[in-house]
């Protein structure tokens, strides 16, 4: 019980000062029948650090890491390198152990790493501002269509087929309470994405087309029609990016005319932690800001009149009107955003288009290496580091067969879309700038060997 | 583009104190002022280097640039889809500036690091913050959830290749579970009030498979959190209050006179907002019961019963708890939180996926494909993945290190810390619920007594001056001027005694009308700031001075 500092002689002269006779006197509003005698049965007692830390590194050590294998798993969470900086400087207590900064006098810290943040997500996004992070990529598109709703108050929300199949279950899940009405399908083993096919679909009901981009297949299109056709009918274009470093390499969906641009920024700085904690990115059009959901910081100045930031446009939130409130979130990814926000500084303009470079070059080079793997066909024309492969038999006893020999080859779309079977032969593989040419060969040698 | 164009520093203030002059650069000694990376930053240096353009492609092939190039004669580093034919980006490649400053590395290092200075956190001193819970952040939990196994793990591996990961999870599920005495627990809400969106989801989902789908109220009591209703209101709910007593509780009459068929049911917090426990929780839930209702609990301050009291024998269906205020998660400013949501036998069929279960001596994901008839009903998927992962080890880890004993004495020194602040203030302060008896795990005080013209923030701005983080301030809202203050376990008595002087001696000037409260603080890296003025003109990202304005300088 290291973390408790209280000896008992404290407690004792505590209880003197309130005036208890026993610690069971502060409980005496609990009903009896409700109280428990002793600790919870069926629970261990507590444990020193060596003893814990021997337990968490036998679980631990039970995982395959990505850094231990031929890694090339994407679909929504990405290795890339971390320099050892960003998460050094995350630990630093004053960013790790502070609350909300519902003080701004002495939170000017991570006021100021916020709105350097939105900063940064605003002209990666293409947009015109943005908020201080989401929970995560799947909730903050699933706001979008809450948000698109409240804009043109209209219901129907078409979904491309190309959007990551959790991304849509989320969206699903949350519609079937709000009333919101989605048109989504699966995708098509198809080189190119069909946006002909979203637009032909946009009517006056139609609140918003939600697109994905690279998609969960790893293909791009040009958004501008999209946009335009969307905006014909006044509705509005929300596009998901769950790769943030592609935008180092190919145009934003915001200068394409999005209206809202939403992601997952767990590429940069924060690793893949088993799918969370993640960071949700969130920009828009300034027209729209204030129906914009979750946190915002803003500059001001303080009453000597040098420069400060505090959070604002509050009145958005649940801890002011309440139900009238434009989402519940009461919370940020405070410390996901700042891991993200000092790997984007690291990187600078210069480091991310390089970065970018080398994971699509990367990309390139490892797709016309695995689709000369007889049998095996490359499904696009175009992606920037992932790249969806037609495998002559299921992917997913694939999958397995590789994670046996220690390779972690891909993300099936037989896991994604189970019941699918126009899917069932699709691997989704993803290449960064962690993966060697070594990796590469080992996958295609191992791959055709099970294949042949 | 160039993105250091303005120049800017930070200036400084007018002296003011004697005829010291103020310093040139805006610092004071070891209290430095720092600069927007986007002022001190370019778009040609970054703080990583490269080896070569591909690692696939081996070394020697040019095309990358040098990480230090000189000012001005590095061409930004683009793709060139026709001259190398490797492009395939479908004709997007980006040529134009996204406007993106880089810093070299120990720039880097240095601006965070100063930025950290102007940051008040719980390694510095007491954080009072009452229903948000700042309590210390062990490093071990850091040390944990940074082991490889855990932390370079992808959430679509196969599943006997993450069997370690899974296990925590249902480590950490067989702790909450049987802590809280319920059925089942959904991991995956990602914060408290995404907890509470899917305990409500939940009920939602119960009630229309059986067939009462028109239930549209939910009853909010005063004492409850502001997201309560908020949530309730987002799963398309109607909301209606129901007021508190005059000692700070759920007025049970008025609940149970408001119960009917129209009703899906209630959400309470307990303890509530008032830091006292709610007495008639097992009545309050019989009753909705017998209507057909639901009880969802709010969990955030669970931290005042753990080990002693099992929120199941209460009656209660659903309820969340918030990972960090009860198991120690850090914050960092904002989040991320994590908001596991336990559940009654009768909700449990409605509960989100995914699940972790054991089969035989493997742990099992289970998800929509291969959901049995424990999940039949589940109301779907409420995140990408399985849920904050990290912020799970760090739980478990501290919910090991303290044990089933450790955590009994948590809730009892948490709650001793609380009544020991609220009877050590309470003739100086107003404690409207004083009399109520003992509180929970935070002590409630109002401004009523105060000079004309002061008020809480009067006094929360003067802890500040004396080195503490304010309590809550104005909340809840059944009080006048708010003044909410929670320990935790985690404060020493000489802590406690330290707060308890200062918080006296800033009450006893806000009282004695004291003007120079008005103007506090004085010595943090800021004064008051206009949060009026960003309001009104939002300023949320930075741009570029315009020439004009630069002209005029």
């Amino acid at each position: 019980m290291r973390y408790l500092p209280l000896t008992q002689p404290d407690r004792e002269a505590m209880l003197a000062v309130i005036g208890a006779a026993t610690i069971d006197d502060l409980f005496v509003d609990v009903p009896e029948a409700a109280r428990l005698d002793g600790p919870v049965r069926d629970l261990p007692m507590h444990a020193s650090e060596m003893a814990v830390e021997r337990h968490m590194s036998a679980l631990a050590k039970k995982n395959l890491t990505a850094g231990e294998a031929p890694f090339f798993l994407g679909c929504g969470a990405y290795k890339h390198h971390v320099p050892a900086s960003v998460d050094h400087l995350i630990q630093r207590g004053e960013f790790l152990t502070a609350y909300t900064p519902y003080q701004p006098e002495i939170a000017q810290g991570t006021l100021q790493m916020l709105f350097e943040f939105q900063t940064q997500v605003a002209r990666l996004l293409g947009t015109d501002v943005a908020n201080a992070s989401m929970y995560d990529g799947s909730t903050a598109c699933w706001e979008a269509i809450v948000m698109a709703r409240r804009i043109t108050k209209r219901g129907k929300a078409i979904l491309s087929s190309g959007l990551h199949p959790h991304y849509v279950s989320v969206s699903k899940t949350m519609a079937k309470f709000t009333g919101d009405v989605l048109d989504t399908a699966a995708p098509e083993l198809a080189a190119d994405m069909d946006l002909d096919q979203l637009i032909a679909k946009i009517d006056d009901d139609t609140s918003c087309v939600v697109v994905q981009y690279p998609d969960i297949l790893g293909r791009i299109a040009d958004l501008r029609p999209l946009a335009d056709a969307c905006h014909a009918k006044k509705a509005l274009l929300i596009a998901v990016v769950t790769e943030p470093v592609a935008l180092g390499a190919i145009t934003s969906p915001g200068e394409m005319d999005a209206d809202i641009v939403v992601g997952e920024g767990q590429s940069l700085g924060v690793g893949l932690q088993f799918g969370g904690p993640y960071v949700g990115l969130f920009g828009c059009k300034d027209k729209y800001v204030r129906q914009m959901p979750g946190r915002l910081c803003g500059e001001t100045v303080d009453a000597d009149g040098r420069r400060g930031f505090v959070l604002t446009l509050s009145t958005r939130e649940q801890h002011i009107r309440r139900e009238k409130a434009t989402s519940n979130i009461c919370t940020n990814s405070g410390l996901c955003a700042l891991a993200f926000s000092i790997h984007m500084t690291l990187l600078g303009e210069a480091g991310l288009r390089q970065l970018a470079e080398i994971n699509h070059a990367g990309a390139v080079s490892a797709a016309e290496r695995l689709s000369q793997i007889p049998g095996v066909e490359l499904v696009n024309d175009s992606f920037f580091n992932e790249f969806t492969l037609k495998l002559p038999t299921e992917a997913r006893p694939v999958v397995r067969t590789l994670a046996d020999r220690g390779i972690l080859a891909g993300v099936s779309l037989g896991r994604l879309y189970p019941g699918e079977d126009a899917l069932a032969n699709g691997l989704v593989v993803a290449v960064t700038e962690t993966t060697t040419a070594e990796d590469v060969e080992t996958l295609a040698s191992a791959l055709q060997e099970i294949l042949a | 583009m160039s993105i250091n164009q303005s120049g800017w520093r930070p200036t400084s203030p007018e002296a003011n104190a004697g005829n010291v002059p103020a310093s040139v650069t805006g610092n004071k000694a070891l209290m430095l002022e720092e600069a927007l990376i986007f002022e001190i930053g370019d778009n040609h240096t970054t703080g990583v280097d490269f080896a070569s353009p591909s690692p696939l492609r081996g070394e020697g092939r040019g095309e990358g640039q040098p990480s230090n190039a000189a000012p001005g004669t590095a061409p930004h580093p683009t793709l060139s889809p026709e001259g190398r034919g490797l492009s395939r980006l479908a004709g997007l490649a980006r040529n134009n500036p996204i406007g993106l400053p880089g810093l070299s590395e120990p720039e880097t290092v240095r601006h965070y690091t100063r930025l950290s200075r102007q940051n008040y956190g719980i390694d510095l001193g007491f954080f009072p913050l009452g229903s948000c819970t700042m309590k210390h952040n062990p490093r071990l939990n850091e040390k944990m959830a940074r082991l490889p196994g855990f932390s370079d793990v992808h959430p679509l591996q196969p599943v006997d290749t993450v069997q370690g990961a899974l296990e925590v999870i249902h480590q950490l599920a067989h702790w909450l579970v049987t802590l809280t005495g319920m059925t089942s627990v959904a991991m995956s809400p990602k914060a408290g009030a995404h907890g509470e969106l899917c305990g409500i989801l939940a009920i939602r989902a119960a009630l229309e498979a059986k067939g009462e789908g028109a239930r549209k109220i939910i009853l909010v009591p005063e004492s409850a959190h502001g997201t309560n209703p908020a949530t309730a209101a987002f799963a398309g709910y109607s909301v209606e209050d129901i007021p508190a007593t005059a000692e700070g509780r759920v007025d049970t009459a008025a609940l149970k006179a408001r119960l009917g068929p129209d009703v899906a049911g209630v959400m309470i917090t307990n303890p509530n907002t008032c830091g006292l426990f709610e007495r008639d929780m097992r009545e309050i839930s019989d009753a909705v019961h017998a209507a057909g209702g639901f009880v969802y609990c709010d969990g955030a301050n669970f931290n005042a019963i753990v080990g002693r009291v099992r929120p199941g024998d209460l009656g209660i269906d659903a309820m969340h708890i918030n990972l960090h205020k009860t198991f120690s998660t850090p914050h960092g400013g904002g989040g991320p939180g994590s908001g596991p949501v336990v559940f009654s036998e009768a909700l449990t069929p409605y509960a989100p996926l995914p699940f972790v279960e054991k089969q035989g001596d493997q742990f099992v994901l289970v998800e929509e494909e291969n959901a049995d008839e424990h999940h039949a009903g589940s109301f779907g998927r409420m995140v990408a993945f399985h849920g904050q992962m990290g912020m799970f080890t760090r739980a478990l880890t501290y919910i090991l290190s303290h044990g089933a004993d450790g955590l009994r004495q948590v809730s009892e020194d948490a709650v001793l810390n609380a009544n020991y602040i609220l009877r050590s203030l309470d003739d100086t302060l107003d404690a409207p619920f004083g009399p109520s008896g003992p509180c929970m795990h935070e002590a409630l005080f109002s401004d009523s007594g105060l000079a004309a013209g002061f008020s809480t923030i009067d006094i929360a701005k003067g802890l500040i001056d004396e080195g503490f983080h304010p309590m809550t301030m104005y909340f809840p809202l059944v009080v006048h001027g708010a003044m909410l203050v929670e320990p935790t376990e985690t404060e020493s008595k000489a802590a406690l005694d330290q707060f308890i002087a200062a918080l006296r001696s800033v009450a006893e000037r806000a009282k004695a009308g004291d003007p120079s409260l008005k103007t506090a603080p004085h010595f943090a890296p800021r004064a008051r700031l206009d949060e009026t003025l960003a309001a009104r003109k939002p300023v949320l990202v930075w741009k570029e001075p315009s020439p004009l304005a630069q002209a005029a300088e």
